[in-house]
């Protein structure tokens, strides 16, 4: 992707996503302050959903619907940003094809993909961030969620800036690219396959001898982190936004 | 065709994860595909750009799909063979067993083919009276063990060694007990000498054929046993059965596809025979069958064009979808339930047998995309899987728990006070109710994560909720 020069204090809103929203806001505060830190004018503007549920399922409709509410609610800014790979996929990818030949929104959902990033290569890749000034002692394993990785070509970025951290060390697993077996609705679908690939991936994750499991989007986190902890594995699960932004005083996930 | 048990998949999974044999043989074999191809990508830089020349001349060939077939069927006529053309599985069997029985045959040798066995054609020539013997390796050892393909390219994948090694000492009666067979190699060369004598006694050879020339009228194998050449130049009479999509232009368009088939499939640059069939024996030719007989399979694909599962038609068999899915390697292929297991299976078994029988396939997937990554011939499998659970939605074929799911969400995520007020119920209820452990191991209508895994407990407030209390005073929104 071609380096854009951003305007000097870009307006950038936040698209929490429904899991973090519910599940795991001290992801959404510490995405705002790496938004912050790294130049940017954070908004929230008022979200629901953006329709992958629905259209991962066959309801194109229903996914029409909700795509059309969430790109309403991001008109108007420089920059959307998204802590998930997969929303962000969601919102590049999916959208534009969901509404092509639409003579109304096929513009505006081009216009918002356009503007639309995952937020660890937002920041690497627009903002030009390339260090952060965050501190977490131990070792750490990051898992390449699957849209992130494969819609959008995240890969070094969050290693890059995870190489920044002080005392962070990073252990790869054999295979940080094989899907944890989450898939949205098909972890509950296939509950005994989504079983075996999640076992694949604690072993895998358990054999590097990391103490922190990081990754950038929630779903798979709380599938890895559920199972971590079902296996009394030691293993902490954070979401990378939050070790860059020094924040490791929130509870890891599923902890209290 | 054979019965597909595909509508009852997540049995078929249940008893695959319950099998240790099948789980200590995919664990192995799938690493070895994997890390093989990966070297072999990386020994030829322009890999991608082959893929996408693959590609388009593939998807030339299905814009012109009728015109191709026609000039190759002429070559196939002018070299003195013969064109034979099944619209369905059953017209094939039936063309098969009329030229068997022409021939005279008791015994049919066979190289390995796909469509072979989506025409279920051993089962059908032996209920009339016709031995079809299998000879490539895998196959024949699924064959003792009466068992279909769970792999398009690796048939056997899913035998361990020391079950290859039972069923040879159960039907190789001259063994003798104490003769070392715990080795690959000892089985490969015991396989072998039984196989040899065989070969001799076909009256007719069956093979399948990756690719057919309409240039040329050839068709082309790629094996690594030789096994598919002498079951096709040794008998009397040879029959390929092949579906119509195989076909592609030239002898130069074949070579493109070679460069990427073995390299995708094995990680070999390329197989170690390439055989090129070009009819029956001319005058003066040393060797090769009296009889050329191609038989062209439709099965439903034709239909497939013009829709969204055209792209589905460009598929060389290659096997890198399923060897890259994770789906497919904690399962295998015989959960697939029909022919075609992993991903192209989980496309192409719904066009073939309809989606009311083939459903569960394109459900049964993460969309984690690796399949698409790695396919020679950038099928976008995820998608067309996607597009299979559209048509069921549309159908009204997916469950009603899930359609009511989605029409709930759809009012929730569609009212922004809904949203807010669900999902606040849902982060105050949840955290209640794991009552200070960041936890709940059990959810109600949760079994589906809980019965495997905890469920991590939400922080409490929403995030929207506590943005908006901390950046009022700030004059944000």
């Amino acid at each position: 992707m071609p380096p854009t020069t951003p305007p000097a204090r870009p307006r950038t809103a936040l698209l929490v996503t429904c899991l973090v929203d519910t599940m795991r806001p001290s992801v959404g505060f510490a995405s705002a302050k790496l938004l912050e830190d790294a130049g940017c004018e954070v908004h929230v503007p008022p979200q629901t959903c953006c329709g992958q549920p629905n259209y991962n399922s066959g309801d194109r409709a229903g996914a029409k619907a909700l795509a059309r509410g969430m790109i309403a609610a991001m008109e108007g800014y420089d920059f959307v940003v998204v802590p998930s790979g997969s929303c962000a996929a969601t919102v590049i990818k999916d959208y534009p094809q969901i509404f092509a030949g639409d003579p109304v929104w096929e513009g505006r959902a081009q216009s918002l993909a356009g503007r639309t990033h995952e937020i660890v290569s937002f920041l690497t890749r627009v903002m030009a961030v390339e260090t952060v000034a965050a501190r977490c002692e131990g070792t750490a394993t990051y898992h390449d969620s699957c849209s992130g990785l494969r819609s959008l070509g995240i890969k070094d970025e969050p290693r890059r800036l995870l190489g920044s951290v002080e005392g962070l060390t990073l252990s790869e697993m054999a295979e940080p690219e094989v899907c944890c077996g989450f898939g949205g609705t098909f972890c509950v679908k296939y509950p005994d396959i989504s079983n075996k690939m999640v076992s694949n991936k604690t072993a895998d994750i358990a054999a590097t001898g990391a103490d922190l499991l990081l990754a950038g989007d929630l779903g798979c986190l709380m599938n890895m982190a559920g199972k971590l902890s079902r296996e009394g594995r030691a293993v902490k699960a954070r979401h990378v936004v939050e070790v860059l932004a020094g924040d490791t005083a929130t509870p890891a996930i599923g902890e209290a | 065709m054979h019965e597909a048990t595909t509508p009852d998949f997540k049995a078929n999974v249940r008893a695959a994860l319950a099998n240790k044999n099948i789980q200590a043989a995919l664990g192995n074999a799938q690493a070895g595909f994997v890390a093989k191809r990966a070297k072999a990508r990386a020994g030829l830089p322009e890999f991608d750009d082959i893929r996408d020349a693959a590609r388009d001349l593939k998807n030339h060939v299905l814009a012109n799909l009728a015109d191709y077939l026609e000039r190759y069927e002429a070559k196939v006529l002018a070299a003195g063979g013969h064109v034979h053309w099944a619209e369905t599985a059953e017209d094939a069997q039936a063309i098969v067993l009329d030229i068997c029985r022409a021939a005279g045959a008791k015994t049919v040798n066979k190289g390995k083919s796909m469509i072979s066995e989506e025409c279920a054609i051993n089962d059908f020539l032996e209920e009339h009276g016709i031995r079809a013997q299998e000879t490539d390796l895998g196959e024949y050892i699924i064959q003792l063990r009466h068992e279909t393909p769970s792999h398009i390219i690796a048939p056997a994948i899913h035998v361990t060694v020391p079950e290859v090694e039972a069923e040879f000492r159960k039907a190789h009666t001259h063994l003798d007990p104490a003769r070392n067979l715990s080795q690959m190699p000892d089985l490969l060369a015991e396989a072998r000498g039984v196989l040899r004598e065989k070969y001799f006694a076909a009256e007719v050879g069956i093979t399948g054929a990756n690719m057919l020339i309409a240039e040329t009228g050839q068709s082309v194998i790629v094996t690594n046993e030789g096994n598919g050449d002498l079951s096709q130049s040794l008998p009397r009479v040879h029959i390929v059965m092949a579906s119509l999509e195989k076909i592609v232009p030239t002898l130069e368009d074949a070579s493109t596809i070679l460069r990427v088939l073995a390299r995708s499939a094995t990680g070999q640059e390329i197989t170690v025979y390439t055989t090129f069939s070009s009819g029956p024996r001319r005058a003066g030719d040393p060797d090769g069958p009296e009889e050329y007989h191609v038989v062209l399979l439709d099965n439903g694909r034709t239909n497939m064009l013009g829709t969204e599962f055209q792209e589905m038609l460009r598929c060389i068999r290659c096997g890198a979808c399923m060897n890259h899915c994770p789906v497919y390697q904690s399962v295998g292929g015989h959960a697939y339930g029909w022919v075609y297991p992993g991903p192209m299976g989980a496309v192409l078994t719904p066009s073939l047998i309809g989606v009311e029988k083939g459903g569960q396939l394109p459900n049964a997937s993460t969309f984690c995309g690796r399949c698409e990554a790695v396919c020679p011939m950038r099928i976008p499998l995820p998608k067309m899987m996607r597009h299979w659970r559209e048509r069921e939605f549309e159908k009204n074929l997916t469950p009603s728990a899930v359609r009511w799911g989605l029409a709930a969400w759809r009012i929730v995520a569609g009212r922004p006070w809904a949203f807010r007020l669900v999902t606040g119920v849902a982060a105050f209820g949840l955290r209640l109710a794991a009552r200070g452990r960041g936890r709940l191991a059990t959810l109600p209508l949760g079994g589906g994560w809980t019965g495997h895994r905890d469920f991590p407990a939400p922080q409490g407030r929403t995030f929207q909720s506590q943005w908006r209390g901390q950046n009022q005073w700030r004059g944000r929104r």
